[in-house]
């Protein structure tokens, strides 16, 4: 078994053509985002069809990232499936409870901002990155 | 769970990364094996079964029985 030669690695190389697939989803996603958030206020004001446009544009690609990362998370091997599967039920856990909570404390009048649905996005952003993290230092 | 991994890929010279592209596993999943922080499942363990041409038991030992 010695004398066999490293052979490339055909998960290496399929995991990395399904990173780039998802960057490009996810950047193509952001892109039409900002278009469809800045465009309505800056570029064509008044001009509902090109706001649906851009709306539905966005949307069809969000779906087109949402398989992207489905593809992405299938390619992994099972251990980093297992760190994206208890970063994910952290966040999600996270941003329903919290998520819930922030809300209740907007329509009950507590605070006095209006609960943005932003802050849900980042405070699951953040949670997953770390719990990322985290789950990669645990293993390393 | 215990195994041999670190061994008998060093019995054949070979890096952690060739054993990761052998398995078609990344490197950080065969550290994380052989330190012991991770349980391979079980078509993995049954493919480096069959890639050192050993049982599943040559490779890895239970903690509790052993």
């Amino acid at each position: 078994m010695n004398d066999q030669k490293a052979k490339p690695s055909d998960w290496a190389s399929s995991n990395r053509t399904n990173t780039i697939r998802l960057r490009n989803w996810t950047g193509a996603w952001l892109v039409t985002m900002a278009v469809a958030t800045f465009g309505p206020l800056l570029v064509w004001p008044a001009n509902k069809l090109l706001t649906i446009l851009a709306i539905t544009t966005n949307l069809l690609i969000g779906f087109g990232m949402i398989v992207a990362n489905k593809r992405h998370l299938k390619g992994l091997d099972e251990m980093h499936q297992k760190i994206q599967l208890e970063a994910m039920a952290l966040s999600l856990g996270i941003g329903l409870v919290v998520g819930l909570s922030y809300s209740l404390l907007d329509t009950t009048n507590i605070i006095l901002s209006d609960a943005e649905i932003s802050h849900l996005v980042i405070l699951m952003g953040l949670t997953y990155l770390a719990a990322v993290f985290a789950g990669l230092k645990r293993y390393r | 769970m215990k195994n041999r991994l670190k061994v008998l890929r060093a019995e054949r010279d070979w890096t952690q990364a060739r054993l990761a592209a052998e398995l078609g596993v990344s490197r950080q999943t065969i550290n994380a094996i052989e330190k012991g922080k991770f349980d391979p499942s079980l078509p993995l363990a049954f493919k480096a079964a069959r890639l050192f041409e050993l049982s599943i038991e040559d490779i890895f030992q239970d903690e509790a029985v052993s």
